[in-house]
């Protein structure tokens, strides 16, 4: 078992990471072999040279072609200065023991290794997330398949993609069917099943059936190549918080140096000239070289790039894609989120939502409404035949007479039906129920009397109220709807939802007006979310703190003006990106902390006498080796 | 103009090294390096040709890291 994980890592090695692991090997048996040689004195000495040498070589070098390049101070000139101070200091002191000199570079060496593995580990863990690239298209030339790549495919080509295959290119299915698997798009993992004339989006994996598809756009305007061009740009965006370490890391180490030479000189001279006691050169070089080693800055360097660089490459798993780690930073301080009504919270597509004062069963009515409707294809007219359900026989109905304005007239069965608005109603000396419920209502009478009406409405998610549930466990203070539709229906969506405020009937304009004003209403550090299905809110997603396009596969604007773009068009994704990114804050929050607050405490120490030389290993490597492992977790984003 | 060129480079400290230096190479606009990606991106001033200063570029990334590699 153990030989089989070693096994892997090894494999997961590149050749100069098995090489920085041998020489460890070798220094560390060497080292060992060490403590039962008799050798004392010098010739202990020379022997600690060889491991010192054979682990150390690139870093003297690399320190020495820094100091003549002027980049004095890095980490290496770092580790350079303090072993060989370590070996000085043993000469100095006769004892010939030189293990902790040589134990610094070794450890330093394993911590360099751990990081490039982990860090190569977590690229090629996030590459494989993202391993939607399809790698050709299937061309029928000639009554045979053909490969060609993926950017070859014109649009309007006809494609064929089999059972297990990618599909390359957007298209619409012309012949076939299948079931389709979106999880590494959108991280939904229900197979979505497709037949002719429907859109297909590139990137999804073909699970059971033959498809012949049309492309509808070529590969680089296609879905897939938006995706992943979008999550490669992502960690070109940086955060203040990397700013603020790369920036740190600059001060930091000259700082350090010059702290480690003052510690060295300065109380050695107040011992010697204000105290007038012993100098104590080498107690006090010692604790300098100690603090050379503390403050390597490697730790901090490393783990927060590489926490944001986990937390969006595992967002994107769940179909949440974080155009940068700054808008990472700003989605985690959300506390204001505003949605767009249609298409977001609702499905944006007319259904029927109710059935009011019927005198015969709810499905008797729509079965009359849809039969009457039948040769219509008005949307109204698709939806009751929708909620219908079952398939309609046309011989049922006859004398179909479209009034227009008003609705339709037919016989049903035998019964004089009429299907229409009020003033249909009026027209038949009919009295309609008025209906308080926003939406559009339809009127259904049977041979001259009344038998009530049905509400058609853009239907409410099923999942927005857990949605906005999620929001408010997730600290988010306030909810804000904008729409463009009547006030009725926005005010009855917004009740259900127990939204805090709802503006309604309001044009493209006024969302970025309304949009301006909460910004302008709101502490600065708390920000706010713009959530929208990408149609006509493109100013808005721009002028919002963070613009969240939903749903968006397939919307090229939404893709370009959203900060955020969520896969699917749940909009639970919207609490779990707050959720994901405030997790990812605070794992970087805690590296910093850890890494600095352990270092500084180990300087303190360090610079009073208390630390060793293995506290100070501790501190720089231990913290690196924590930090990293701590940054990776950003990558498991399932259970959040 | 911007262009993305693949890097090489061992430790994230001699990334932000790296963008430094190539921030202060005459003809770059600006420059980004990714480390988590191993990508420089660098804006092009008006009338550079990216060749040259890429030349340049790698030349004063190698003074800061010695070992590094910029594909261009």
């Amino acid at each position: 078992m153990s030989r089989r994980i070693s096994i892997t890592i090894l494999e997961g090695m590149n050749d100069k990471q098995k090489k920085s692991l041998a020489r460890i090997l070798l220094t560390a048996l060497l080292l060992i072999a060490l403590q039962f040689v008799p050798a004392t004195g010098m010739g202990q000495m020379a022997l600690y040279l060889v491991p010192y040498l054979l682990i150390a070589y690139d870093i003297l070098g690399k320190a020495v072609r820094g100091i003549r390049n002027g980049q004095v101070f890095d980490e290496n000139f770092l580790m350079a200065v303090a072993s060989i101070g370590a070996f000085l200091l043993a000469v100095y002191d006769q004892s010939g023991d030189c293990l902790e000199a040589v134990a610094v570079v070794l450890f330093y060496q394993v911590g360099e290794l751990f990081e490039s593995y982990a860090v190569g580990r977590s690229r090629r863990n996030i590459s494989e997330l993202m391993d939607i690239r399809p790698d050709y298209a299937n061309i029928e030339r000639g009554g045979e398949l053909v490969r060609i790549a993926p950017d070859e495919v014109e649009i309007g080509s006809v494609i064929v993609v089999q059972p297990g295959e990618k599909i390359p290119l957007d298209g619409i299915v012309l012949e076939g069917s299948s079931m389709l698997n979106s999880v590494a798009l959108t991280g939904e993992s229900q197979p979505r099943e497709v037949t002719a004339g429907q859109e297909v989006i590139s990137g999804c994996i073909n699970m059971t059936g033959v498809l012949h598809i049309k492309t509808t756009k070529e590969f680089e305007e296609s879905t897939v190549s938006k995706i992943l061009s979008l999550v490669e740009e992502a960690s070109s965006h940086k955060s203040k918080s990397e700013a603020f370490i790369a920036k740190f890391a600059r001060v930091y180490t000259p700082l350090v140096c010059y702290s480690a030479l003052a510690l060295a000189i300065l109380p050695p001279l107040i011992n010697r000239f204000a105290l007038g006691m012993a100098m104590e050169w080498h107690v006090w070089i010692y604790r300098a070289l100690l603090f050379l080693v503390i403050s390597c800055p490697c730790a901090l360097v490393i783990s927060v790039p590489l926490s944001f660089f986990a937390g969006i490459g595992g967002a994107s798993r769940e179909g949440i894609l974080i155009k940068g780690s700054n808008y990472l930073e700003t989605l985690a301080k959300v506390k204001y989120v505003v949605f767009d009504k249609t298409g977001t919270l609702t499905h944006g597509v007319f259904a029927v939502s109710d059935v009011h004062h019927n005198t015969l069963e709810r499905e008797r009515l729509l079965e009359y409404a849809a039969l009457a409707e039948c040769a219509s294809s008005h949307p109204i007219s698709r939806s009751l035949q929708e909620a219908y359900g079952s398939k309609i026989d046309r011989s049922r109905v006859s004398e179909i007479q479209e009034i227009s304005g008003h609705g339709i007239m037919a016989r049903v069965d035998g019964s004089q039906v009429a299907v229409g608005n009020e003033k249909l109603m009026a027209k038949q000396g009919i009295s309609a129920i008025p209906c308080r419920s926003g939406g559009t209502i339809i009127h259904v009478a049977i041979d001259g009397s009344y038998a009530g009406h049905i509400v058609i409405a853009d239907v409410i998610k099923v999942q927005s109220a857990e949605a906005v549930a999620e929001l408010r466990s997730a600290g988010v203070r306030k909810l804000v709807m904008l729409t463009g539709d009547g006030s009725q229906a926005a005010q009855q969506v917004a009740e259900k939802l127990r939204l805090d405020e709802v503006h309604s009937e309001l044009l493209p304009s006024d969302k970025v007006a309304q949009v301006e004003r909460l910004l302008a209403e709101k502490p600065e550090q708390e920000k706010l979310a713009f959530v929208g299905d990408g149609i006509n809110d493109a100013p808005v997603l721009t002028r919002a703190d963070v613009g969240i396009a939903m749903g968006a596969m397939g919307s090229d604007a939404a893709i370009e003006a959203a900060d955020v773009v969520l896969m699917d068009d749940n909009p639970r994704q919207v609490a779990k990106a707050v959720r994901l990114a405030r997790r990812c804050m605070g794992i970087v929050y805690q590296n910093i902390a850890l890494a600095l607050g352990i270092k500084f405490i180990c300087l303190a120490l360090g610079a009073v006498g208390i630390a060793n030389m293995w506290l100070a290993i501790f501190a720089d490597v231990g913290v690196l080796v924590i930090a990293v492992l701590n940054a990776i977790r950003a990558l498991q984003v399932q259970n959040v | 103009m911007k262009k993305t060129y693949k890097i090489e480079v061992d430790c994230a400290n001699c990334a932000n090294l790296m963008e430094q230096a190539a921030k202060n190479t005459a003809g770059v606009a600006d420059a980004v390096v990714n480390f988590m990606t191993l990508k420089m991106k660098v804006e092009f001033a008006e009338g550079t040709e990216p060749q040259l200063v890429m030349a340049e570029v790698l030349k004063a990334c190698r003074k800061v890291e010695p070992e590094c590699e910029i594909y261009y």
